[in-house]
């Protein structure tokens, strides 16, 4: 293998184990850290059920952000949900073994990237001339952006201008990291350019805002039910004081009467 | 600015463009050291503040989800930037929710992320040095925890959890507040905000029968201290001495008169107030929730209602059942004991409003609503209440049941507009720990949107009257109405308009009533 499949294998299953490890690790840490007080946001749902749709709102329509602005939410929405579909897009790629009739009538989802590149435009131009988002806006922000700009262009220069390398070669390699049974990879620098970034992009998944995909679950204002008065809710931390201090109640009880 | 300048309202709502340290200062004045030394903070700045103000953050973001996901999840997308009252009342960048949360969230970054430790200024992380805590000290005081950015966040973050945490950690190194902490120590001290003692009290309360009595005819108690008593009534103090405040009071009276339930207020717990909730204390704010537990069971009362006071209510709401078992649904000793006393046929706590709305539902409350038609009532949706609570365990009850009891007492009514109601209500501008005249300008700047909105109403309906369910609002509205060129008597307690039109029972007539 060249060094540059040499290298390319190695980053891609870095990457992923970064991901893997830092997010899971972010995951255990929203998990344990105890949510002590009820604070759902209104609209509140009153039912498990609610807050199930309310998230599901969240996640697939960005609601809240739709009634906080047309503009970023047109932008926003139409960026994730190209991403999706050019995730699709690009499983058959990896597929290991008998690819599936569904994937292989993806191609149409090419011209997601169409709403990709959109989306991003949009986004670094509200970030770029509109004053307050500028004010907020970190170097790292613009370069996020930027990244995720150069991947669909790169993805798109390959797909529409007709520089597609190999696809069997692509395929060879992809379904190889997939499968431990490695392969040369194509040496296009379009290409390679690609699939750097988007290992990179994988890698710095757990250390940057991208953790905003995990934590929208985590979320006490959205994914907590509206029933303090019915159910006692209380921290692990929190009960540990009571049952250190029972005088609590006692308290209660003798003192001053 | 100065206090007596009156704003000019366009008339639409501008977004400003952002004018840098506009409101930039040395905050609200600092609480002494006597004052911090009561509530278990040290007096002054302590010496290692640094090192200990950044192991409290590690303590907060390990015992608050909220506060830990809420600084990794934002994507800085610019939702929320137009979303809060003072930035678009002062322009102020760091007045933009965002912002705020920033302020706290670079330090974060810088001691607890990898690349705030590797690659600080690529992401935008700070050390906490001296010019940060006077930011953080500045502008975590101009944050009046509304939670209405937190509405429009795509994650749900709400501003008002970081400046909470926020004040805590400023706190424990010795920078307090002196306004919601010297108010604190009073409460723990004597019962109420206003360090008010019992025989105070009783002579309000007995002054105000009389003037019930000599206005209405009708005999109207307001008990006091009373065992045995069906309904503890805990309100905030305001109710017993401010205007427009203390006619609501009296609404509660002539409401339980005519219901026939027997009602007390307690000396011990006479406040619902919590600013233990402002300061992000959990510890302060249960010794608050745990005095009104102890007059429940002191009093040997069923039932436990809540006065109209915004945060108030988001507290015994959403938190009393956490902090005290003051609710149901709770299996431990700490609450069966409450349980076993209070009537499970209601829901506990309850807000005089879920009370008042029941019985007219019930037809249990007659009233000449023509007392009130010199009025065109609009109602202002206080944030807290709005935000962070319900009434009727309906969806969205909180908006449904104050209108409907207005309603019910009045024949004209206007909202204000949308999106600036309901869920996205604008903050009155004083709530949070701000009520204080240290922040005058703030207050005023602050109360911008909710002013320029009731401007449309009353340029559209007539809106001559502004209806409210919370201390805060009511005093700030008192304060700042006149710099909008309204009429400072134009803002009403609820139950004021309640006291107003209905009609009173004699004392025979009224001891027949069956009790609810």
């Amino acid at each position: 293998m060249s060094l540059t499949s040499i290298f390319f294998t190695f980053f891609f299953y870095i990457s992923v184990l970064i991901f893997i490890t830092g997010v899971s690790y972010k995951i255990v840490q929203y998990w344990q850290t105890p949510a002590p007080l009820k604070i759902p946001i209104a609209p509140a749902p009153l039912n498990r059920s609610g807050v199930l749709l309310r998230i599901a709102r969240e996640v697939f329509l960005f609601q809240s952000l739709f009634k906080a602005s047309k503009w970023t939410w047109i932008f926003g929405w139409s960026f994730h949900l190209a991403l999706v579909l050019l995730f699709f897009r690009h499983l058959v790629y990896f597929w290991p073994g008998e690819i599936p009739t569904i994937l292989l009538k993806t191609e149409p989802l090419k011209y997601a990237a169409y709403p990709l590149i959109f989306g991003l435009l949009g986004l670094l131009g509200r970030r770029l001339f509109v004053d307050r988002v500028r004010y907020i806006s970190a170097p790292s922000d613009y370069l996020m952006l930027l990244l995720l700009i150069v991947i669909g262009g790169s993805g798109m220069l390959m797909t529409f201008a007709q520089n597609h390398p190999n696809m069997l070669l692509v395929k060879n390699f992809a379904e190889g990291l997939i499968t431990f049974n490695w392969s040369e990879l194509p040496s296009e620098l379009l290409f390679l350019a690609h699939i750097f970034l988007v290992f990179l992009l994988i890698a710095i998944f757990p250390i940057s805002k991208l953790l905003h995909a995990p934590g929208i679950f985590f979320s006490p204002t959205l994914n907590q039910v509206d029933n303090a008065r019915k159910k006692r809710h209380i921290s692990r931390w929190a009960r540990n004081k009571e049952s250190h201090k029972k005088i609590d109640l006692e308290q209660n009880l003798d003192e001053d009467k | 600015m100065s206090e007596n300048s009156i704003e000019k309202l366009p008339t639409y709502l501008e977004i400003p463009a952002i004018k840098k340290d506009s409101m930039a200062g040395n905050g609200p004045f600092k609480a002494s050291a006597e004052v911090q030394s009561e509530l278990g903070f040290p007096g002054e700045k302590v010496e290692n503040w640094q090192q200990l103000a950044i192991d409290k953050m590690a303590e907060t973001k390990s015992k608050y989800r909220s506060v830990q996901v809420f600084l990794d999840a934002c994507v800085k997308c610019g939702a929320c930037t137009d979303k809060c009252h003072y930035y678009l009342g002062t322009a102020d960048p760091k007045n933009m929710p965002v912002a705020r949360q920033d302020l706290f969230r670079s330090v974060y970054r810088r001691h607890f992320t990898f690349a705030g430790k590797y690659f600080p200024k690529l992401v935008g992380a700070k050390e906490l040095d001296e010019a940060m805590l006077d930011d953080w000290y500045n502008y975590f005081h101009q944050c009046s925890q509304c939670r209405r950015c937190a509405v429009f966040c795509p994650y749900g973050i709400d501003t008002a959890e970081i400046s909470m945490a926020a004040r805590e950690v400023m706190n424990v190194i010795g920078v307090g507040q002196k306004y919601p902490n010297q108010i604190l120590g009073k409460i723990n001290k004597i019962g109420n905000n206003l360090g008010m003692p019992e025989p105070a009290l009783r002579d309000t309360l007995e002054d105000l029968e009389e003037e019930i009595k000599e206005e209405t005819g009708v005999t109207v108690k307001l008990p006091l201290d009373i065992k045995d008593s069906e309904v503890l009534m805990v309100t905030p103090s305001a109710d017993f001495f401010a205007e427009p405040h203390i006619d609501g009071l009296i609404g509660y009276a002539k409401v339980f008169h005519q219901s026939g339930v027997s009602w007390t207020l307690s000396s011990y717990a006479s406040e619902a107030a919590n600013f233990g909730m402002f300061i992000g204390n959990y510890d302060v704010m249960k010794q608050g929730a745990i005095r009104i537990r102890k007059a429940a069971l002191d009093l040997n009362v069923k039932r436990v209602i809540v006065g109209e006071c915004g945060h108030a209510w988001r507290v015994a709401y959403s938190f009393w059942n956490t902090l005290t078992g003051l609710g149901s649904g709770g299996n431990d000793e700490y609450s069966l004991k409450l349980q076993q006393q209070l009537d499970s046929n209601y829901p506990q706590p309850q807000h005089i409003i879920e009370f008042t709305y029941d019985l007219i539902q019930q037809d249990k409350l007659l009233f000449d609503k023509s007392k009130n038609d010199h009025r065109v009532v609009t109602f202002h949706d206080s944030c807290n209440v709005a935000r962070g609570s319900n009434m009727g365990d309906i969806e969205n009850g909180q908006f449904i049941l104050p209108r409907e009891v207005i309603k019910a007492a009045c024949n004209n009514f206007a909202d204000m507009p949308k999106g600036t109601i309901k869920a996205s209500t604008f903050c009155c501008g004083g709530g949070g720990g701000l009520l204080t005249d240290d922040l005058i300008e703030l207050r005023i700047k602050g109360a911008k949107p909710r002013m320029h909105a009731l401007k449309q109403t009353e340029e559209r309906n007539g809106v001559n009257t502004l209806a409210a369910i919370c201390a805060i609002c009511k005093s700030q509205f008192s304060k700042v109405l006149p710099n909008y060129e309204f009429d400072p008597y134009m803002i009403v307690s609820v139950h004021q308009l309640v006291s107003d039109a209905i009609i009173l029972s004699d004392d025979s007539e009224n001891s027949n009533n069956q009790a609810l």
